[in-house]
């Protein structure tokens, strides 16, 4: 974890390296994030939910988005619209996608969890 | 840098680690391997969480889901259930003995409720050993904000605002303490972080030492800058072995990124810190005692003044905090001496850690403002007595405090209202104790420790605690004298106010105290020779019920020095005078037969 050695000079370094190491612990704050749920049932995997898991996190990554909590969940009973990933916005409803494709995962996180708009076409629905 | 999705924190403090928590950690390291799984999981070791109680702890984020009592054969299924597939394990949550419900997340526990954690807000939520957690948690911002925009001067007023006074049991003013140091003349000084935690029960002090060691640092290091000292000793005892690991790791961190040693932060502040390992004398937590050991010296404490702050450490000005006086440092600087001034009470600012231990369901570490009453703490926060006994005392200081009793549950905790009524705050021991402790015992009990570590400079600390505990030995053996009472008072008093330190100062408190509130169960040992509780055995006495007796023989084929005699179906009878008071018989009779007084 501390691979640079570099040393600490100012203040301004210091502030530097909050800012870098700032996801460290980020995953353990419930404060104001977007939270992306991804149902993980067996009926969720067999219809390729992982692959949809290491969609968001590669997106997440990419975009260099920290904010995002990733959870998993299990089967909800809508198995056959699986694989099912639901966005929650804070303040919002939660959005439920249904039949989600890895390309999807890009559009998902571009449009709804950066910009706020529901992706239409994979909206299956809200619940509040 | 990658994103994990989910954080496993696996308690490490001593508590937890004892109870197997390193296995649980290479059981998650393994299980998530075998899952592919590792790059988008973190597992990582924390210090205490404070529930030592239901250890090993296992926090998952980003639900905050706790699991207590985690063995390494439990791992597979979280991984399987939780990691996986986000299903939480309802089994190994943790169970709130109140209401008997299970309870899912952290933030829901009522344990974690009424607390306030400030100075324990990174410990069981940052990887201890990893500098970059607890910079990215605001760690070291105090230290830039004192360096670069403070005068020492202004640091001091700034701690004399907040109010906080020393955690180590004095409760003297800190920022005063400071002021006094900084005042004093001398090119040389020291600071001093006492780390000698000694009393039997307490470990707040190591607890914070292992869960955030660069807190203490930090604290240490603005303490430097105010009061004009380069150099510092962190006075930890051998028998903290983690506590020292976690320190040398961050010590080392902190100087390979250029917080510690020269030119500090481009500000052109030195300085240094050394670990020295105490032996575990009690003594050595008397701040004269303490420098005597770390020169090299036999740890006694010599007269004062001169205090420390004017001929301290190598005959040079010294200030010494302890653990977690130093640790309230930085949250002080950070969040500004007025947001700390706002909790507590008038005269005591902020909160404090105690050691919940003894009769109480959840027993654990605690972080609560002052100001809070006793009841809050014993029956909220600790889940109130275990088997739900009849509360009788909790013991508040360890062996330098003193008992409190019913009429004090309501009594808002702070150092005043201790002393007052005859305890002290101490550092935060908190034992709590049930109708079935006997008081004499108890007060034995903590005698029998100070004196055994007394360091015998002084002869009514080293004579008169090992006379009044032949006292205390004899009332339990059932051979106490009418005046013995009357001797333990004159004794008591005399040790108190003719020993030079504070540990033969406070050694008589316990038994004072006890017989304050309970001097009928004094009587009832020297007059009636009987233990009101049934603790002391040489006043115990097993005899059998003739008419609940069924004469099943089990009591007399359990008793293991055969003094018990009867026939098949007929009432059986204890021979006293064989008898060893073991107690089998009264665990195995089936109708209760067998009674005890």
């Amino acid at each position: 974890m501390t691979e640079e050695k570099k040393k600490i000079r100012s203040l301004d370094d210091l502030r530097k390296i909050k800012e870098k190491t700032g996801d460290l612990t980020s995953a353990r704050s419930e404060v104001d994030k977007v939270k992306v749920i991804i149902g993980m049932g067996t009926c969720g995997i067999a219809a390729g939910a992982r692959e949809i898991m290491n969609a968001v996190l590669k997106e997440l990554e990419v975009r260099n988005l920290h904010n995002v909590a990733v959870e998993t969940t299990g089967c909800i009973g809508m198995c056959q619209n699986e694989p099912l990933l639901d966005v929650i916005r804070p303040g919002e409803p939660r959005i439920t996608y249904c039949a989600v494709t890895p390309p999807d995962v890009s559009r998902i996180v571009s449009e709804h969890i950066v910009n706020g708009r529901i992706v239409q076409d994979k909206l299956y629905g809200r619940a509040d | 840098m990658a994103l994990y999705r989910a954080h496993v924190l696996i308690c490490h403090g001593t508590g937890c680690a004892s109870g197997g928590a390193p296995k649980v950690l290479e059981a998650f390291k393994e299980e998530l391997a075998k899952k592919g799984l590792e790059k988008e999981i973190l597992v990582i070791a924390t210090g205490c969480h404070g529930m030592c109680e239901f250890g090993p702890i296992v926090v998952v984020y980003p639900e905050g889901t706790f699991y207590s009592q985690v063995k390494p054969s439990d791992v597979a299924e979280i991984v399987e259930e939780h990691l996986y597939k986000g299903r939480i394990v309802t089994r190994l949550l943790y169970k709130e003995p109140l209401s008997a419900q299970k309870v899912c997340h952290y933030k829901d526990i009522p344990f974690y409720g009424k607390q306030h954690r400030i100075v324990l807000s990174n410990c069981g939520y940052i990887n201890p050993d990893n500098i970059d957690e607890y910079i990215s948690r605001d760690g070291y911002q105090a230290l830039g904000k004192c360096l670069v925009e403070m005068t020492p001067a202004a640091v001091i007023d700034e701690m004399k605002k907040s109010g906080l006074r020393g955690r180590g049991g004095g409760g003297f003013p800190t920022g005063m303490k400071w002021g006094f140091c900084a005042a004093s003349p001398g090119d040389k000084k020291y600071v001093i972080c006492n780390a000698d935690e000694g009393d039997p029960g307490a470990f707040m002090d190591r607890s914070i030492l292992e869960g955030d060691p660069h807190a203490v640092i930090e604290g240490m290091m603005i303490g430097g800058y105010a009061m004009g000292a380069d150099e510092g000793y962190i006075y930890c005892r051998a028998e903290y072995p983690l506590a020292i690991k976690r320190l040398q790791t961050a010590i080392k961190n902190a100087t390979e990124y250029g917080l510690l040693g020269e030119d500090i932060l481009g500000t052109g502040f030195n300085f240094t810190l050394h670990i020295k390992e105490g032996a575990g004398a009690f003594v050595c937590g008397e701040e004269t005692a303490l420098m005597a050991s770390i020169e090299g010296q036999r740890g006694m404490p010599r007269a004062r003044p001169p205090f420390p702050a004017v001929k301290g450490l190598w005959g040079k000005p010294t200030n010494i905090n302890n653990v977690e006086t130093w640790a309230n440092v930085p949250r002080i600087i950070v969040q500004g001496a007025e947001c700390f001034a706002a909790m507590g009470t008038e005269k005591s600012k902020g909160t404090k850690v105690f050691a919940l231990t003894g009769k109480v369901k959840n027993t654990g570490l605690v972080e609560v403002p002052m100001g809070i009453t006793i009841r809050e703490i014993v029956f909220e926060i600790g889940g109130g007595i275990i088997g739900d006994k009849k509360f009788k005392a909790v013991q508040i200081g360890g062996p330098s405090g003193g008992c409190l009793v019913d009429e004090h549950l309501d009594l808002a905790v702070d150092y005043e209202s201790l002393t007052a009524a005859g305890a002290i705050m101490g550092s935060g021991g908190l034992v709590v104790l049930d109708e079935g402790n006997c008081m004499v015992d108890t007060a034995k009990f903590f005698l029998e420790f100070t004196q055994r570590e007394s360091c015998g400079k002084c002869v009514p600390c080293r004579e008169g605690t090992k006379k009044m505990l032949d006292i205390l030995t004899r009332i339990t053996e059932g051979k106490g004298v009418p005046e013995d009472i009357d001797r333990l008072l004159y004794l008591g008093n005399q040790i108190k106010d003719a020993s030079l330190c504070a540990l033969g100062g406070t050694a008589p408190n316990p038994v004072l105290t006890t017989l304050k509130y309970f001097r009928h169960e004094y009587e009832a040992h020297i007059f009636d020779k009987k233990c009101p509780a049934g603790v002391c055995q040489s006043l115990l006495r097993y005899s059998i019920n003739t008419e609940k007796c069924i004469g099943c023989t089990k009591c007399a084929r359990n008793c293991p020095v055969s003094c018990i005699s009867g026939k098949v179906k007929e009432p059986h009878v204890i021979d006293q005078d064989k008898c060893i008071k073991c107690g089998a018989c009264m665990d195995n009779c089936p109708v209760g037969a067998v009674v005890k007084g």
